[in-house]
């Protein structure tokens, strides 16, 4: 069923990822997600992998939620890492007509497939652990800055929110509408592509008025709560740093660091 | 103290705003009214009369083609004054589900104040007692989709009563819910009215909440039909009827009695009042 | 041999979740040809669920519908032509519009059924006639409507595919006062000239009282009461405690009415309760 997307779901709790600033938790996550794609040897790319287990301990989120995050992409992580496996280069381990496993294959399926998973995990937590409304206003401040390149940061905070409130609603809605077109005989399950395709236009045209309505609908709410953008508007949660974010900031420049050294010494 | 002003005021939508509207058809056509401060008005009539345009005269969102409206009085078509009007009359919308901006139900209430520019502590409070007030503290950091579509309406009433307005308009509220959504809704309503003094308007097409307004306006084809107390209003069954609008079976019983001779000196509004009355013919 | 019937009928939402529930639990009933049927309960009771498996739409986790003494789910390819056989309108219907026009919007249901030509013309004209569509508005887009016109055809849609039983969920809700009123008049004149099964759920107790000949009380997923309207009604009380009303003239009437034996039992409607009333004045001379 479709309410089984689990992309931004948020599990409220009080772990330490739980606490960390929604800004600091954005710019870890990128700073991490850069590093595992620079491990150059086994050794770093375990190391860095061990860090992403711990942080999927330490986060507080049931382990079964980091799975079917990653059961949602694992016909990528399968597809990219045999095709690395095939088309690798260094000594020929296996033959069979013109398809060859080299180690050089080997290394670059192990690479991608830990890489893959590793990123999925890591990003999985930042959103299993942070409120959406938490991430968007982390978003928002931590691009504020590219408001001189004229880019208008405050809005596209304010779609992403609209947007992660009305995405339940939508699906709830197209779930609704499937059940009434079937109700008249719609036939959505069987049939050739283009009938399938065909068959999604009485779900797509309701879904759409709808939308359209909900949305003419939410901007009379907005215009009655006063809302005149960006400017002039304050918050009611303000965001600071803790002194857990500082140590977790220490802790990754420790891991940055190691990984750098596994990299050239190892 | 006068606090909504309406002056004949007339309305049609430009063809380019609706298509398929008639440019020439008057939506409000030459209505006057005023709504006193701390008063419980109910504006009554059928879909398409009107009355969900007059709503949106009283905070701005739409203003007279001809005539004026008030609010404390400042001008709704002075332009300056639009966000000043906005603050002090708030307006809840009929689909619970579409006014709600944000994931969290705090952080939704909580939106009004942030647009007004209000200091965060100050917001915290405001957030919190508005929540209190309609009941929904508990479900403060639920997310809104997962709620029932009367706690949905009071979230959208405390995030307007975070503005702190003098007067709230509410237009046709009930109307999606079921009856245990509505019962919530209307004490909530009665509530804020009695014991915070907040102006109330509602809109609505149910008989059974409009008798609990202080006033009633009946509004058909974009005029005032009729207006007074619910006694007043609903003492004119014969004239409500022609207009096609139900009354409670309550004022339909004693309605048919007297017609058929007995003898009763006013209408009921509710079934407890019916009762009463029975009760002594009966004796 | 009852049309419709229903053998320990239940359905588990997420089972074997941490959020396992029991939505529908062991329902039983049997429904006869051209009943009219009133089904009445919370929000969350179950019945909106209930109803989805009377033609197919969710598959019960355990029971079995029978429609005309047949498992709908004993040929799950068939599953289909259950569903042209009982019709559901859903809450709000009109957001399920989509055609270009009216015409073509009501002809969607008989078209996938395999009907077209002068057997469809007709179908659609006299779906429309019966929800008091005019011919006019037959080929204007179902968008241009206005919120009473959209409703109706989308009922017509329904209507329009001949169901030998009519499910409607909740279809006046959200109307004024007079277009209620119309809405279910044209439901029971249909109801009336087809003598199909027509099976109503609302929350309106006044409507219910008006329309159905027997009704089914859901509770907390059980069904909780099925009996006639009258003898329903007539247990206020035990309908209070699990939080539903009484239509008001029905409260009324059994208020005054007391211990005393004056009047019956579950009056519905205003006429019989005045006629009533009148009757017992004019014995004691009053009138």
């Amino acid at each position: 069923m479709m309410r089984d997307v689990t992309l931004g779901q948020f599990f409220p709790g009080k772990s330490i990822l739980h606490r960390l600033d929604p800004r600091m938790k954005i710019a870890l996550l990128v700073a991490f997600i850069v590093l595992i794609f620079c491990t150059g040897n086994y050794f770093s790319l375990a190391f860095t992998a061990i860090i992403v287990a711990l942080t999927v301990f330490f986060s507080g989120v049931p382990t079964k939620m980091y799975l079917k995050s990653v059961k949602t992409i694992i016909f990528i992580v399968i597809f990219t890492s045999v095709l690395n496996l095939l088309y690798g280069t260094g000594d020929v381990l296996w033959s069979w007509g013109f398809l060859k496993i080299t180690t050089g294959g080997i290394r670059n399926a192990v690479f991608v497939t830990v890489r893959i998973i590793s990123l999925i995990l890591v990003s999985s937590s930042l959103t299993f652990t942070t409120s959406p409304t938490d991430l968007t206003d982390g978003l928002e401040r931590i691009l504020k800055p590219l408001g001189i390149f004229r880019i208008k940061v405050h809005e596209i905070a304010m779609m992403m929110t609209i947007a992660l409130r009305f995405i339940p609603t939508l699906l709830e809605e197209t779930d609704k509408i499937m059940q009434a077109q079937k109700a008249r005989g719609a036939d959505m399950e069987s049939g050739g592509i283009v009938k399938r395709v065909k068959a999604l236009i009485p779900v797509l045209v309701p879904l759409f008025v709808s939308a359209f309505r909900r949305a003419y609908d939410l901007a009379t709410a907005m215009e009655c709560r006063c809302y005149q953008g960006g400017s002039g508007r304050t918050r009611m949660k303000s965001l600071h740093l803790t002194a857990v974010d500082f140590k977790v900031l220490a802790f990754m420049i420790f891991v940055a660091c190691s990984v750098i050294l596994l990299n050239i010494f190892l | 103290m006068e606090f909504i002003k309406v002056d004949n005021v007339k309305f049609h939508y430009d063809i380019d705003e609706e298509p398929g509207q008639q440019p020439a058809v008057n939506v409000l056509d030459g209505i006057s009214m005023s709504v006193e401060k701390g008063e419980f008005v109910a504006l009554l009539g059928h879909n398409g009369c009107g009355k969900s345009t007059m709503a949106k005269h009283f905070n701005a969102l739409l203003l007279p083609s001809e005539g004026k409206v008030y609010v404390d009085g400042m001008d709704t078509s002075d332009e300056e004054k639009c966000y000043d009007i906005r603050k002090k009359v708030g307006l809840v919308l009929q689909n619970p589900d579409n006014q709600l901006v944000a994931s969290i139900v705090e952080e939704d209430v909580a939106f009004g104040p942030e647009n007004l520019g209000i200091e965060p502590k100050e917001i915290r409070r405001r957030v919190d007692d508005a929540l209190k007030k309609v009941d929904m503290y508990e479900y403060r950091l639920h997310a809104p989709y997962k709620l029932s579509g009367g706690q949905k309406q009071r979230v959208a009433i405390a995030g307007i009563i975070a503005m702190e307005p003098d007067c709230i308009v509410l237009d046709e509220p009930t109307a999606m819910l079921d009856p245990r959504g509505r019962d919530e809704v209307m004490s909530t309503i009665k509530k804020l009215n009695k014991e915070n003094g907040i102006t109330i308007v509602l809109i609505t097409h149910y008989m059974d909440e409009a008798v609990m307004a202080d006033r009633v306006i009946v509004m058909d084809k974009g005029k005032i039909l009729t207006e007074g107390n619910p006694h007043e209003v609903f003492s004119k069954v014969e004239l409500l009827k022609k207009h096609r609008l139900d009354v409670p079976q309550a004022t339909e019983l004693v309605y048919q009695l007297r017609a058929m001779g007995v003898k009763f000196e006013r209408m009921p509004l509710d079934e407890e009042e019916c009762v009463e009355m029975l009760r002594e013919v009966l004796k | 041999m009852s049309v419709l019937e229903v053998q320990n009928l239940s359905f588990v939402y997420g089972a074997g979740t941490p959020f396992e529930k029991k939505a529908v639990d062991d329902v039983n009933f049997a429904v006869n040809k051209g009943e009219f049927i009133g089904i009445i309960g919370h929000t969350g009771s179950g019945k909106s669920t209930m109803v989805q498996m009377l033609n197919g739409l969710i598959k019960p986790t355990s029971g079995k519908v029978l429609l005309n003494g047949e498992d709908i789910f004993a040929n799950p390819k068939e599953i289909r032509k259950v569903r042209f056989q009982v019709g559901m309108v859903f809450q709000y219907p009109e957001y399920q519009l989509f055609e270009e026009t009216v015409y073509k919007d009501i002809a969607f249901g008989p078209t996938n059924m395999g009907i077209s030509g002068d057997e469809l013309d007709k179908r659609v004209r006299s779906a429309a006639m019966f929800t008091g569509l005019k011919e006019e508005l037959l080929f204007k887009s179902p968008f241009d409507l206005s919120g009473g016109e959209k409703r109706r055809a989308a009922i017509a849609g329904v209507i329009a595919m001949d169901p030998e039983i009519l499910i409607l969920d909740e279809p006046t809700a959200g109307l004024d006062p007079m277009g209620r009123d119309v809405l279910l008049s044209q439901i029971t004149e249909y109801h009336k000239v087809r003598n199909n099964t027509v099976l109503l759920v609302s929350h309106s107790m006044e409507d219910i009282a008006r329309v159905a000949d027997r009704v089914i009380v859901m509770n907390k997923s059980h069904l909780q009461m099925f009996d006639n309207t009258k003898n329903i009604f007539a247990r206020g009380d035990e309908l209070a405690k699990i939080g539903l009303r009484i239509p008001q003239i029905t409260k009324i009437m059994s208020d005054i009415n007391g211990d005393s034996g004056l009047f019956s039992q579950g009056i519905l409607c205003v006429e019989q309760a005045a006629s009533e009333i009148a009757e017992v004045l004019k014995r004691r001379g009053k009138l």
